[in-house]
């Protein structure tokens, strides 16, 4: 039937998505193997990764719900934070297999919480006013995360927005968040394939969500809340289910990017992050799941390899950014655009080849 | 009991009465017309009947419920379904898509046999696939199921968002201007899939609509609304003689 | 005395809020969109006076007006460039676009500017006031922004209310449809609201510079956030609203470094813009706003 020949069209699409990642991964191995990668180049390895799946995950709320969020980097920060004072406290006493593995766990659940007690308020507001709060909420984290001291002791785990010594350590406790200067001195655990591994999981989750009942529910929010309220979808939980596994992948690619390194500053996780990733997903295509990842990866990887753009990476990306929304968003060039279609379509080769896949698809 | 029961409903925006004193009965797989000149408060009414409005007074009750200040969502899953008089479809998504929207609470399975694609997803998609292609067939619309809602010509849209509040399975679904914008030729064929809906499941139709063949030719009852009040109701016949209908629609006192 | 001279200094901070606040309801008000570029054009026309006065030895004075000249046009243009073409578009690529113009003027500024931060302390220095037998100092930038953003206020409601231009951007932040109907032009009405926004950024950078003397590409980002919170704070497209919100955020602000603490000020700003929203969406003053079904 013809419902099902569309749903292996879905299937098709998502193998082909699945198959770059794999494809990039086998390369990047083979250059690996072959001792051909830059030092440089190798260190980006494990950003690009933790990138894509912001970017991925970003997406879910812009072009899948369709709401604007600008606080990314604070579902990623609050994921980081956690998941590396975790990894701290379990150091050297589980292999470092399980201790990624749970420190992006319980990344991803504290950055889902707070996707949780953020999205309630802030998903009944809509349009401009949910994007300048999703912004100051993750302001507010990246302050407080600024101001947070926090270490350990015997008696357990002590916690102050003042200093150090308000912590009230005993002689053998350690300080493990010491304010802006964050977290030092931990161990890099995160690895290329756990990094792929993550995309991976993201892609599936995402993916199959989209193409569900649920997803549906979501791209009916999007087009159209008050005839998705009058077929009885319940707007809150579905905007919420966004919202929150948005929130959990984003911090569980802030562990990934965190554990890369051995130390770990709240302020990397500031509005420009949030809004490098947004540029990631605009000129990606908002709601195009595999264009994030493209995007993601040669905008990440490309002007650290042009050294000579580095200065210009930014400047470039703002003038893209807003030629890709006008292009592909204002009345006027859309309907130019289709005037141009229509006019292409009418020359004779364009007809023969429109009728030759006509063909195709009917046989 | 009556399926839907209005009672003494009125609402107000700022100090403008827009729709006071209403009462209507309606009963169960009966076809009725809401009618009335432009600006009398139909919308309104309807608005206030799928809970996007919340009266200032009165009560609304269906299958002896109450269900008046509810959500839309909460209403539509007692049994009320709508289309809009400007319309409002999932533009970007296809025109399956939108009547499998509209079987989200009949045929359900969770997020997670979603994400996992455990087995009941293919079961239950396939079930979904089948009902929306039914009920697109019903209105001439299954050869256009893949493509986007919004490439579909106006008076298919109109039909598709039929098809999509059809899907909720209501027990009361209102129509608001569901000829607007169709030749005659169209408006005749939508009459009789309306007739044949309203047998086929049972399901009680008020329909807003300015087309007086539309409405004489298929509604057993008509509500006469003008200035937020029922000013006459009855069958075609006594609505077409009754001397306030016709003051109302000339505009005389 | 202590609490009354954080209190002057929030009024201070306030008035520049008020002022850049002014700008953004404006706008908001009437094209209906967030312009995330506002606070950059008040780093823009911090720098032309910067330029003005410590490269050409111009009069301070003269290189405000100079500043407002320019802003004025680059509020124009933007608007012309990336604005227009997307009327009618979704609000969430307005957002977007508005978010690339922000980016494409920081990141302008730092190609010709550099990152250094610039001491702005040479462009306008005023006298301190002594009050209260020399307790209580206020400084003359404190009266100059208060005064100034009075003024300003004022002359924005005389505009609005009592010109014909005024009138026109009233009847299109009701409804554009009907105002282009009535033979307004929407066009012309969106573009002077831009241009006076963004002649009053000008204004509101070098009060900000004066009183904060250090200017950077990102200056005007934060400023221009905290502003836009003391927009809809006030109630969005409220002018009187908007000096309010500016003044009491400032307040705000001043009073948390001072006796909470000074890094998570910022955050209770931004709390405060949070609670706002969720309490009272149309803010102290605004009006509600009825979606059509």
């Amino acid at each position: 039937m013809n419902g099902i020949k569309r749903w292996s069209k879905t299937t098709k699409s998502n193998i082909i998505t699945y198959g770059i990642v794999l494809a990039f991964y086998l390369l990047i191995e083979g250059l690996l193997a072959g001792n051909l990668l830059s030092n440089s180049f190798q260190g980006m390895l494990v950003p690009v990764c933790a990138y894509v799946v912001l970017a991925v995950s970003l997406n879910l709320t812009v072009g899948i719900l369709g709401e604007l969020s600008l606080g990314h980097a604070g579902f990623m920060s609050v994921g980081a934070f956690s998941g590396a004072v975790l990894w701290v406290i379990l150091e050297g006493k589980v292999p470092d297999l399980v201790g990624l593995v749970l420190a992006m766990l319980l990344g991803g659940v504290v950055a889902g919480v707070f996707g949780f007690l953020i999205g309630i308020p802030v998903l009944r507001l809509r349009g401009d006013y949910l994007a300048i709060v999703t912004l100051a909420f993750g302001e507010i984290i990246k302050n407080i995360l600024n101001a947070l001291y926090l270490g350990v002791d015997a008696s357990g785990l002590h916690v102050s927005l003042k200093d150090s010594a308000a912590l009230g350590l005993d002689a053998e406790g350690t300080l493990i968040i010491n304010g802006a200067i964050g977290i030092s001195g931990m161990k890099k655990i995160s690895s290329f394939t756990a990094g792929i591994i993550l995309v991976l999981v993201a892609l599936a989750v995402i993916l199959n969500l989209i193409h569900s009942r649920a997803g549906r529910a979501i791209m009916a929010i999007r087009d159209n809340r008050i005839a998705a309220e009058a077929m009885g979808i319940n707007i809150t939980k579905y905007k919420l289910m966004a919202f929150i596994t948005s929130a959990v992948f984003a911090g569980m690619a802030g562990v990934l990017y965190a554990l890369n390194y051995t130390t770990l500053a709240a302020k990397k996780f500031d509005y420009n992050t949030s809004i490098l990733v947004l540029v990631f997903v605009v000129l990606g295509g908002i709601g195009n799941i595999r264009g994030s990842i493209i995007a993601a990866t040669i905008l990440y990887i490309l002007p650290e390899l042009l050294r000579g753009l580095q200065d210009y990476r930014m400047l470039v990306y703002a003038v893209v950014l807003i030629f890709m929304m006008i292009f592909n968003q204002s009345p006027q060039v859309l309907a130019w655009r289709s005037r141009m279609g229509q006019i292409m379509m009418n020359w004779p080769v364009a007809q023969r080849f429109a009728s030759m896949k006509q063909g195709k698809k009917e046989g | 009991m009556a399926l839907l029961e209005v009672m003494n409903v009125g609402i107000a925006f700022g100090g403008l009465q827009a729709v006071s004193q209403l009462d209507m009965k309606l009963e169960a797989g009966e076809l009725y017309a809401l009618i009335g000149p432009n600006g009398a408060g139909k919308t309104t009414v309807f608005n206030m009947l799928t809970g996007v409005y919340r009266p200032t007074e009165g009560d609304i009750f269906l299958d002896g419920k109450n269900i008046t200040g509810k959500s839309p969502t909460v209403i539509n899953q007692a049994g009320v379904a709508r289309t809009f008089q400007n319309i409002r479809l999932f533009d970007k998504l296809s025109v399956l898509d939108n009547v499998k929207i509209g079987l989200h609470n009949q045929i359900r399975y969770s997020m997670f046999t979603g994400i996992l694609r455990l087995p009941s997803f293919r079961e239950k998609e396939a079930d979904m696939d089948f009902e929306a292609m039914k009920l697109l067939a019903l209105f001439d619309l299954d050869k256009e199921a893949h493509l986007p809602a919004s490439s579909l010509p106006y008076g298919k849209q109109r039909k598709l968002e039929i098809a999509r509040a059809l899907a909720t399975q209501p027990k009361l679904l209102l129509l608001d201007e569901p000829a607007a914008g169709m030749n005659p030729s169209e408006s005749e064929e939508l009459m009789h899939t309306i007739k044949q809906v309203q047998k086929q499941f049972g399901v009680a139709i008020l329909l807003i609509e300015h087309d007086m063949n539309f409405v004489m030719g298929i509604c057993e009852h008509i509500f006469v609304l003008d200035y937020g009040r029922i000013i006459a109701q009855g069958n075609g016949e006594s609505i077409r003689n009754n001397p306030k209908v016709i003051a109302a629609y000339l505009g005389g006192e | 005395m202590e609490f009354l001279s954080y209190v002057i200094n929030g009024i201070s901070l306030g008035g520049v809020y008020a002022i850049i606040a002014l700008g953004y309801t404006m706008v908001y008000g009437i094209a209906k969109m967030l312009n995330f570029a506002h606070g950059d054009v008040i780093m823009v026309g911090s720098y032309l006076v910067y330029v003005a006065v410590t490269g050409a030895g111009m009069h301070p004075l003269l290189a405000v007006v100079l500043s407002m000249v320019a802003c004025t046009l680059l509020g124009i243009v933007i608007e012309r460039l990336a604005y227009k073409p997307l009327r009618g578009a979704s609000s969430l690529s307005v957002l977007i676009t508005a978010i690339g113009v922000s980016y494409l003027l920081q990141n302008l500024a730092l190609l010709i500017w550099g990152s250094t931060p610039k001491s702005f302390s040479s462009v306008i220095s005023l006298p301190t006031f002594h009050l209260a037998g020399g307790s209580l100092t206020i400084p003359g930038i404190t009266v100059v922004t208060v005064a100034v953003s009075a003024v300003i206020m004022v002359g924005l409601v005389w505009f609005v209310n009592s010109t014909r231009t005024g009138q026109a951007m009233l009847a299109v932040s009701e409804d554009k449809g009907a105002a282009q109907l009535m033979g307004i032009n929407v066009n012309t009405t969106i573009a002077i609201t831009f241009a006076i926004g963004s002649a009053l950024a000008a204004v509101a950078g070098v009060l900000l510079c004066t009183a904060y003397p250090s200017l950077q590409p990102t200056t005007g980002a934060m400023p221009g956030i905290k502003a836009f919170t003391a927009a809809v704070f006030g109630g969005i497209g409220s002018i009187p609203g908007a000096m309010v919100g500016g003044i009491l955020l400032g307040i705000i602000e001043i009073l948390s470094k001072a006796y909470i603490s000074t890094q998570l000020a910022d955050a209770i700003v931004f709390a405060v813009l949070i609670v706002v929203l969720l309490v009272r969406p149309t803010g102290l003053m605004g009006k509600k706003i009825n979606e059509k079904v």
